[in-house]
């Protein structure tokens, strides 16, 4: 490993370990599977193979995986929700749609090590009875979708997918389906009902847990493209040796994606909670732009609540409570739930003091509302109050109280709707009223706040679209 | 039905088909991407023509088509470009890569709305529209033109005269 050489100006930072991004612009890497052989490839499914199914899982178990595609759920304990005793078709879909604002890392490894990703499937599926698996892929990665499609059937070629895969027995087809640019389509139910030909109305859990009623009503696991990766090395390295990497209940490496105002963003793949996010900006993002100073970060993709610059965060109970500053944040699930935000995605965006937080917080609203799939009245309607009320602020012709109209909004969504995209949509909003407040009422105009009796001021608000 | 679907591209389509062993309904979005992919959006005759191979009513196709940002009932530009438009690809300034390609590609944005979201410039080569964060936000501002990406887009000029 210690040989590797990757293409010059694009090198892995010291503070890196590259397991899932071992082969990201790598010299002389293509996605051909000639290539991924020479390089070990397919070992772990050989070794996988031979292995009682039920032992991969408590691998993944051992290892402590949790799902990098946003919520950080425990990987083997999802797998272990399916009903035993089962005599319904089990199905496994990968969930590359790659969509929440500031992600960007799930795209590398299909369109770099596309095997990576099959080969950490075909475990997978072995593992939970899987017999037919889809990989639900944005529709803007059309190139990432012919690359997956072209490795399937190298891949089948060699005998790695089929029927009777490695003289086992076990049968295997895995099938690229495009989605059509609807964010609501990565949400877990809302994909499956994608997949199934209709609008990608997500259903409402209980009881459409995917692992019991999924995919046609049959018990279907639901995985992100990383999370799936990582079962391949979990298989290598054993689920012990896999659980020192990373920190304890944060075990393994994860991917950061930085964007924003920083001088060199990009992906850094780290081990879970052993990069803090002063680090991260400072060391291995080359620090902020010169002459500017940090005054927000989203750390886990848009929709975590963001937090301010000069904030404290409290860490730990009683004797061992530490007070720490947002430069020492760990970034790691368990962490960054504490600093009340999460660790999601992956995807960091940094703002610095050039930056309006009307501004940035409008951005946003403007992405939820567009997004929202409509089945929720606080959702679809919430969602487009915050971005027109938010309109307003940057546009200059929002009263103070708008703040707190927009506030009031944003806490009737969250934990009154169908899916988790009603919380996705209202944390930007709430957190930013609750760390910027000031700065919002200053983009306000006091003299609209009577606008209601106030004829001239009304036709100047009703006039913004 | 007046739709005339290639043999090449009908075969392409059914072997799509055969991808869903369970429900031919799943074809559903592969077979609205091929007929787009082929005629440059969808028209009602695709529409009805994708209900009658999957043997679905045509509403049910419809309302996927309606529904997906990523289907268009009208005809795009020669060339149609998608400009990233979410956070940090605003803040790499993808606004004023969508005015300045509107004005050098001459397209007249203003009749633009959520539900008629493409402009098509004067000529008819290009048509554009904002498109949802395309997961390079470290790369932004960030487009896709047809099928391809690109990133860190600064030169208008250079970006459009790839296209003919
Ligand atoms: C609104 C919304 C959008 C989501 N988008 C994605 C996505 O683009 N990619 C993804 O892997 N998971 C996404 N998720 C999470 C999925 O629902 C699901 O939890 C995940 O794919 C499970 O995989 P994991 O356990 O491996 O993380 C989204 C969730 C919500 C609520
Ligand atoms: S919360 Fe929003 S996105 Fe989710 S089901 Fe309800 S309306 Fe649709
Ligand atoms: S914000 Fe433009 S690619 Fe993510």
């Amino acid at each position: 490993m210690s040989q590797i050489k990757y293409i010059a100006g694009k090198e892995p930072h010291a503070n890196e370990t590259r397991v899932i991004f071992k082969n990201v612009d790598r010299e002389s890497w293509d996605p051909s599977i000639e290539t991924y052989l020479q390089d070990g490839g397919y070992d772990q499914q050989k070794k996988a193979f031979q292995m009682e199914p039920g032992e991969i899982t408590a691998e993944v178990k051992t290892a402590g995986l949790r799902g990098r595609g946003g919520a950080g759920f425990p990987a083997g304990l999802k797998w272990s929700f399916l009903p035993p005793n089962n005599d319904k078709p089990v199905y496994l879909i990968c969930n590359a749609d790659e969509s929440e604002p500031g992600t960007f890392k799930d795209r590398y490894i299909i369109h770099q090590d596309p095997h990576q990703l099959i080969e950490g499937m075909a475990i997978s599926c072995f593992a939970v009875g899987a017999n037919l698996a889809y990989i639900y892929i944005r529709e803007e990665f059309p190139e990432g979708a012919q690359i997956l499609e072209t490795a399937i059937a190298e891949a089948h070629r060699k005998g790695f997918l089929g029927k009777d895969i490695l003289g086992t027995g076990f049968e295997l087809e895995i099938y690229v389906h495009r989605g059509a640019g609807a964010y609501i389509c990565g949400e877990e139910t809302g994909l499956i009902e994608s997949l199934e030909g209709k609008r990608p109305y997500p259903r409402i859990k209980p009881p459409y847990f995917p692992a019991a009623m999924g995919l046609y009503l049959c018990p279907t696991i639901v995985n992100n493209v990383e999370t799936l990766c990582h079962v391949k090395h979990i298989i290598g390295m054993g689920g012990e040796n896999w659980s020192k990497t990373g920190t304890p209940n944060n075990t393994g490496t994860r991917i950061l994606c930085v964007s924003g105002d920083v001088e060199k963003p990009g992906y850094f793949e780290v081990q879970v909670g052993k990069v803090t996010l002063g680090e991260l900006i400072n060391d291995m993002c080359g620090g902020l732009k010169a002459g500017r100073k940090l005054k927000a970060v989203i750390p886990g993709g848009s929709s975590a609540k963001v937090l301010r610059a000069d904030e404290t965060f409290k860490l730990g109970k009683d004797d061992d409570a530490k007070e720490i500053s947002i430069w020492d944040i760990p970034m790691d699930f368990d962490t960054l739930a504490a600093c009340g935000s999460m660790a999601g995605s992956g995807g960091v965006i940094i703002m610095d003091d050039s930056r309006s937080m009307s501004w940035v917080i409008n951005n946003l609203n403007n992405f939820y509302a567009h997004e929202s799939c409509g089945q929720c009245t606080p959702c679809r309607e919430g969602s487009l109050w915050m971005k027109k009320i938010t309109d307003r602020v940057v546009a200059g012709k929002a009263a103070p109280s708008d703040i707190d109209q927009l506030d009031a909004v944003a806490r009737n969504i969250d934990g009154r709707t169908i899916c988790a995209f009603g919380e996705a949509a209202s944390w930007p909003t709430e957190s930013f009223v609750a760390k910027f407040r000031d700065e919002l009422i200053a983009d306000t105009n006091p003299e609209l706040e009577d606008a209601f009796v106030n004829a001239e001021a009304l036709t100047a608000a009703a006039n913004l679209k | 039905m007046a739709l005339e679907v290639p043999s090449e591209l009908e075969k392409e389509i059914d072997d799509r088909i055969t991808h869903y062993p369970v429900s031919r309904r799943s074809a559903v979005l592969p077979v609205l991407h091929a007929l787009q992919h082929h005629f440059g959006f969808i028209s009602e005759d695709s529409v009805e023509w994708a209900a009658a191979k999957l043997e679905l009513e045509p509403i049910k196709v419809l309302e996927v088509v309606t529904f997906y940002p990523g289907f268009r009932q009208s005809a795009p530009g020669k060339y149609h470009i998608r400009v990233c438009r979410t956070l940090s690809c605003a803040m790499a300034g993808s606004y004023e890569l969508m005015d300045s390609i509107c004005k050098k590609a001459e397209i007249d944005r203003s009749g633009v709305t959520h539900h008629d979201p493409i402009a098509v410039s004067n000529d008819g080569k290009f048509s554009i529209e904002f498109a949802e964060c395309l997961a390079s936000c470290g790369t932004g501002p960030v487009c896709l033109v047809e099928d391809d990406f690109h990133e860190a887009v600064t030169d208008v000029d250079a970006l459009l005269s790839q296209y003919k």
